[in-house]
């Protein structure tokens, strides 16, 4: 459409001042929050539940207990990790919805190989090799769909999910079939021993795994923002073709997204091996990965906020586990919160670009 | 005008848009029996006139009226009801629906397609008008003159009153532009009201039974029927410049420069073949040769391969045989980067979707073809100083208008993003620049200059390849033009000022299939 | 006895290719609709959940499957008709409002099942079938292909009734051109937007309807997450299918049959964990991607809403 006119309609429009950019992002993400939690608490409301006593419950069970605050941390290493390979993707224009498959399979691999290498070596060296191995296998386990996208440019949204289903069970049959403890009547995995776990950090049950998947956001984040190889990811994201315009090998850099947005999930799920479980049992699903993909578009792909929205859907999670038990309130509420919490998002972007286009 | 009827008029229109003011209180009539043409630069209004008629937007102030009435247009399905049928520059063709089902698109979906009934309508229209339909032929493989006759004969099939044509030749070969020039005045002949979408002034003058000139959002001014009647071709372009610039600006006027130097060879082609997929253009055995501080040009009707050959010659597609050599070096299988390196720079035709990244800053995308290379990144980080100070020196140098280098250049004008992209693409030891159509779709100022530029960059001893689908760019820039028909070079022709006519002649046969035979003698 | 073992065989093989793949077909079909006209439409299973829950709901305090249907399938659009006006209307990203819409809906029913019926699980009665007379006495495939509920015989009509109005109305082109390049449908007089919202309901209802399929006829019962990508593979038989309804009934068929291997090799006597016969379709759907990957081809402006003037 020849709507000239129409298009250079933008270019005189007056540079965003910083002070008015601050407000309509904090306002575009504290507003789906808090309209998300009112949201859901009708739902509450209606199926009988007092809102009120449960929120401050889960808060209080998830952020205001010490043992519930350890708890927090703890869970907030995988989300961390899952969160880092989250942004690398979505910066890089991928559709990465697999990382739940990718999760369970490096966290096979990491309860494969850890037991049966403890007392070998040093037990440092055995939990490097167990999150390098989870991380790997993770990453190979991505590369269909990376190179059906990068090379046939098949849709990945539809792939990854495919090969989420897969993993999940294949996981499951490598614990029941392969890597079974048979010691145990129970299905599972041989398990690490507590002493060989991740150190806790001093004094507290806290897993140290948090630290690395802190810092593994915070690499990220500098990464993606600050560096040639993230601009040259960026530029892929945002302009396959004028990345290849700048001569840059689209499909390769495509496979290496998808390589290290799946480690990561390897990663996540290592570190909840190595760090907290010890074993993987049979049919065991966390599924942490769609719901950390809400918290890392809210926070809009910035680590340090990814890391803040964790922090607190850490305490959620904690606290409504808690609340399962006392209060009656399954755990599919989060579901439910944090659909409401993408859905208030969305629109809470359509106001303000609707409310920036119009008002000049 | 009080002997003619108004089919459709504006009523003291304006239309705004952020920013801009693209139409300011225009009154015009658009008589039935009439071609009337309707001239002014990109960005002077044109466009959103045809989008108010069209129906796809609405007048802020003002309104449009139908056969003397206020008519209200709100959405295209008002407007084509209206009797009003708009023929888009960018043709509005669904590639993967036939021609017959493209005929028929709109109707009620639960209705089953009357192809007996459109069949025989049809066989009346294409002999009143010469039109072409080949009912069962896939959109998607037809040239464009052929698309548009379809989007003619189905405005005729739905009876419309009006017909809008927006810049409807700025893609055909000139004997295209004769055809479509007659069937206009066939069409008015029959009392449909024809509005006519130009910027050149001799199609114009040719094709108008009047012509209204428009100029930064208003009617500048119009030239009656009669008045039209009594001018010849001269003294009407002088008038209708005088209305577009405010006074004989002779700098619009073709000039010719281009003399043959006789440099050493920088780009050289050879026997160049690229195979594409089934359908797409393919380049094949395309050889020539490019002096330093020459200006060579490749002509040709849009999508007959320019795009391809621009693409081989930069690295980006791979050719299937022959060779391309940059400075005696043969770099057919080298990388972009690398023949960046080696002095070969490429400004793409597709300033937004190939050229830059929107959402990023003016200064990312000065660098964005040396992104891990000193002086701008040490140790892979970004020096951003560096990087800022860098953008900040091109926007100076080549006058971009910007608030500043930390705007996406995605917010500035076509023709501010393609000086960043032009200073993007000579900063830095350039030998060899290859420009892809480098002034489509900019106003007259930015044209200008850009001419300028290029003319100046050969004269530092820069070879230069022109693509152009503009005759009056090349034959004012070049010392050789190439013919590019169907992926061949159907010829290549000296530039010779003392002859354009029989060139311009010669020029547009070759686009269309005949070929030099003698050239290489 | 071998005679016997493996009519047995087949006859649970083909048996569980229908009851398995009738949810698959339904899904596939209405998702095709909505990818025809430019909507990728992730949310689908979340419609199949939720219109799942409300069939179930229905048929249980109605006692009545039939008014059940009807809910799953009003249940089903619900959930379309919030897609379609986040989607369609605001122009909202379709994979997050999607993603959003299956993982709210999960929660949603899981927690209501939970308040509803986690103390009683209440059963609905067996559903009638209905028999194809004379059919449905043919040995090994006359109980499996000619004794079985309505809402089966109604799918597979739909595969001709869909076939039909894609080729014998303006129905297809007009999808075809909503979804290929919206603005030409836009100024030829067609709405974009009218249509896109209707190929969405039109997804809502029939996965509504296959939803309540899953839990008033196969399982008699609902369960959280009882879809179990159903909804997915439904999006992948659609891009499968190149726009062919026939192609998707196909496909449903092949993979309700692998999914319902198991039962079948169970009762066989096989006895291949259940975790390797689920890996089956979904590693089938990655072969064919890999084989046919290139082939697989979308129209070119699904994924992105329309806006007028936009481009």
């Amino acid at each position: 459409m020849s709507l000239v006119e129409a298009a250079d309609g933008a270019v005189k429009a007056p540079q965003d001042r910083p002070s008015a950019a601050w407000r309509s992002s904090l306002l575009t993400t504290l507003g789906p929050i808090a309209a998300a939690f009112i949201a859901s608490g009708l739902v509450l409301l209606a199926v009988g539940e007092n809102p009120i006593t449960y929120y401050s419950y889960v808060f209080g069970r998830g952020l205001f207990s010490s043992l519930g605050l350890e708890q927090t941390l703890t869970r907030m290493a995988p989300l961390l990790f899952l969160a880092a390979g989250l942004i690398v993707a979505f910066r890089a224009g991928i559709w990465n919805l697999g990382v739940d498959g990718q999760f369970l399979l490096g966290a096979v691999a990491a309860a494969a190989l850890a037991p049966v290498l403890v007392g070998t070596m040093a037990p440092w060296l055995v939990l490097l090799l167990g999150f390098l191995l989870a991380g790997v296998v993770a990453a190979v386990w991505s590369m269909v769909p990376a190179l059906l996208r990068a090379y046939q440019g098949v849709n990945e949204i539809i792939t990854t999910l495919m090969m989420t289903f897969l993993g999940v069970s294949l996981a499951n049959a490598l614990v029941k079939l392969v890597f079974l403890d048979p010691e145990t009547t129970v299905p599972q995995t041989r398990t690490l021993p507590v002493a060989d776990r991740l150190p806790r950090l001093v004094d507290t049950t806290i897993s140290s795994g948090l630290l690395w998947a802190l810092a593994a956001v915070l690499l990220t984040h500098v990464v993606m923002t600050r560096t040639a190889f993230g601009l040259r990811l960026r530029t892929v994201g945002a302009n396959p073709y004028a990345a290849a315009h700048a001569g840059l090998p689209v499909g390769l850099l495509t496979v290496v997204v998808f390589a290290i947005s799946a480690g990561f999930a390897g990663l996540a799920g290592a570190s909840e091996i190595l760090g907290v479980n010890g074993n993987v049992r049979s049919d065991w699903n966390p599924a942490y990965g769609l719901t950390v993909i809400p918290l890392v578009f809210l926070a809009r792909f910035h680590g340090v906020g990814s890391i803040v929205l964790i922090f607190f859907y850490s305490a959620l999670l904690i606290g409504s586990e808690s609340a399962a038990r006392r209060l009656g309130v399954p755990q599919d509420f989060n579901l439910v919160l944090v659909s409401a919490l993408l859905i208030f998002l969305a629109l809470a972007e359509w106001f303000d670009h609707r409310r920036k286009t119009k008002g000049r | 005008m009080a002997t003619t009827t108004a089919a459709v008029g504006l009523v003291d229109v304006t239309k705004r848009f952020p920013g801009v003011l693209a139409v300011d209180r225009v009154t015009l009539d658009f008589a039935a029996g009439e071609v009337h043409a309707l001239l002014g630069e990109n960005g002077a209004g044109k466009s959103t006139i045809v989008a108010m008629l069209s129906g796809l937007q609405q007048p802020d102030g003002g309104s449009l009226s139908l056969a003397g009435d206020k008519v209200r247009l709100g959405s295209p399905t008002e407007s084509l009801r209206a009797g009003i049928s708009t023929v888009f520059q960018h043709d509005m063709l669904v590639p993967t629906l036939s021609v017959f089902e493209n005929l028929i698109l709109g109707e009620p979906w639960w209705r089953h397609p009357d192809r007996a009934g459109v069949e025989a309508r049809l066989a009346d229209l294409s002999r009143d008008f010469g039109l072409d339909v080949p009912l069962d032929a896939n959109a998607i493989g037809l040239s464009l003159g052929e698309r548009q006759q379809i989007e003619i004969a189905r405005a005729l099939l739905r009876d419309s009153r009006v017909l809008i044509l927006d810049e409807p030749t700025s893609m055909l070969t000139p004997q295209g532009v004769e055809e479509l020039g007659a069937r206009m005045r066939a069409l008015a002949a029959r009392g449909l009201a024809v509005i006519f979408i130009t910027h050149k002034l001799g199609e114009a003058y040719r094709f108008g039974d009047r012509i209204s000139v428009m100029k930064q959002g208003r009617l500048a001014g119009s030239i009656a029927p009669e008045v039209l009647r009594q001018k010849d071709e001269a003294s009407a372009i002088d008038e209708m410049v005088h209305l577009m610039f405010g006074a004989d600006d002779r700098a619009a006027a073709p000039k010719v420069r281009g003399a043959t130097p006789d440099g050493p060879v920088r780009l050289a082609a050879s026997r160049l073949c690229v195979n594409e997929a089934s359908d797409a253009i393919a380049v094949s055995d395309v050889s020539f040769e490019v002096r330093a501080g020459e200006v060579f040009g490749v002509a040709g009707i849009d999508g007959n391969g320019q795009k391809q050959l621009a693409e081989v010659l930069a690295g980006q597609r791979q050719a299937s045989s022959g060779t391309v050599m940059l400075h005696d070096r043969d770099v057919t299988n080298e990388s972009v980067g690398r023949r960046r390196a080696l002095g070969l720079r490429y400004l793409t035709d597709d300033r937004l979707a190939e050229g830059s990244v929107g959402s990023f800053p003016v200064a990312d995308n000065t660098v964005l073809k040396e992104i891990g290379a000193a002086p701008f990144f040490t140790g892979g980080f970004e020096r951003r100083q560096t990087i800022a100070e860098h953008a900040r020196q091109l926007i100076a140098r080549f006058q971009v208008r910007t608030p500043s280098e930390t705007t996406p250049i995605g917010r500035l004008s076509g023709g501010n993003i393609q000086k960043v992209l032009l200073g993007r693409e000579l900063s830095g030891d350039a030998g060899v620049v290859i420009f892809n159509k480098p002034t489509y779709g900019l106003d007259l100022q930015n044209i200008a200059a850009s001419r300028e530029r290029i003319a100046a960059i050969a004269a530092e001893g820069i070879a230069v390849l022109l693509i152009s689908t503009d005759l009056d760019e090349l034959i004012e820039l070049c010392s050789r033009i190439a013919v590019l028909d169907r992926g061949q070079i159907a010829g290549i022709v000296d530039n010779d000022p003392a002859a354009h006519a029989a060139m311009r002649q010669t020029i547009g046969r070759l686009m269309v299939g005949e070929r030099l035979v003698d050239e290489a003698a | 006895m071998e005679g016997l073992l493996t009519a047995v065989f087949m006859s649970s093989l083909l048996t569980g290719a229908i009851v398995a793949g009738v949810p698959l077909l339904l899904a596939g079909l209405g998702e095709q609709m909505s990818e025809k006209a430019g909507v990728l439409n992730i949310g689908i299973e979340g419609m199949m959940i939720f219109g799942a829950y409300v069939a179930f709901y229905t048929a249980w305090s109605s006692e009545s499957l039939w008014l059940g249907f009807v809910g799953g399938i009003a249940g089903g659009m619900v959930v379309a008709a919030l897609m379609a006006l986040l989607c369609v209307r605001l122009g909202l990203n379709q994979i997050v409002i999607g993603i959003a819409l299956t993982l709210g809906a999960e929660g949603l029913t899981a927690l209501l099942h939970h308040f509803q019926f986690s103390r009683t699980y209440p059963r609905l009665p067996a559903p009638e079938r209905l028999d194809v007379p004379g059919l449905s006495d043919i040995p090994v495939v006359g109980a499996s292909l000619f004794s079985r509920h309505p809402v089966v015989y109604i799918a597979l009509l739909m595969v001709f009734v869909l076939a039909f109005a894609y080729r014998r109305t303006n129905l297809g082109l007009t999808l075809r051109a909503a979804g290929e390049k919206p603005a030409a449908l836009d100024v030829a007089g067609g709405s974009v937007v009218g249509l896109r919202v209707a190929a969405v309901l039109f997804t809502g209802a029939m996965a509504g309807l296959g939803g309540a399929y899953l839990a008033n006829v196969a399982a008699g019962i609902f369960i959280p997450y009882m879809t179990g990508g159903a909804g997915f593979i439904g999006i992948v038989l659609a891009m499968l299918a190149r726009g062919r309804p026939i192609w998707v009934l196909i496909g449903a068929l092949i993979f309700g049959a692998a999914l319902s291997l198991t039962t079948a090799l169970q009762v066989a006597g096989s006895n291949i964990p259940t975790d390797v016969i689920q890996m089956l379709p979904f590693a089938a759907v990655m072969v064919v991607l890999v084989i046919y990957g290139r082939r697989a081809q979308l129209p070119a402006a699904l994924g992105f809403s329309y806006e007028r003037g936009a481009r």
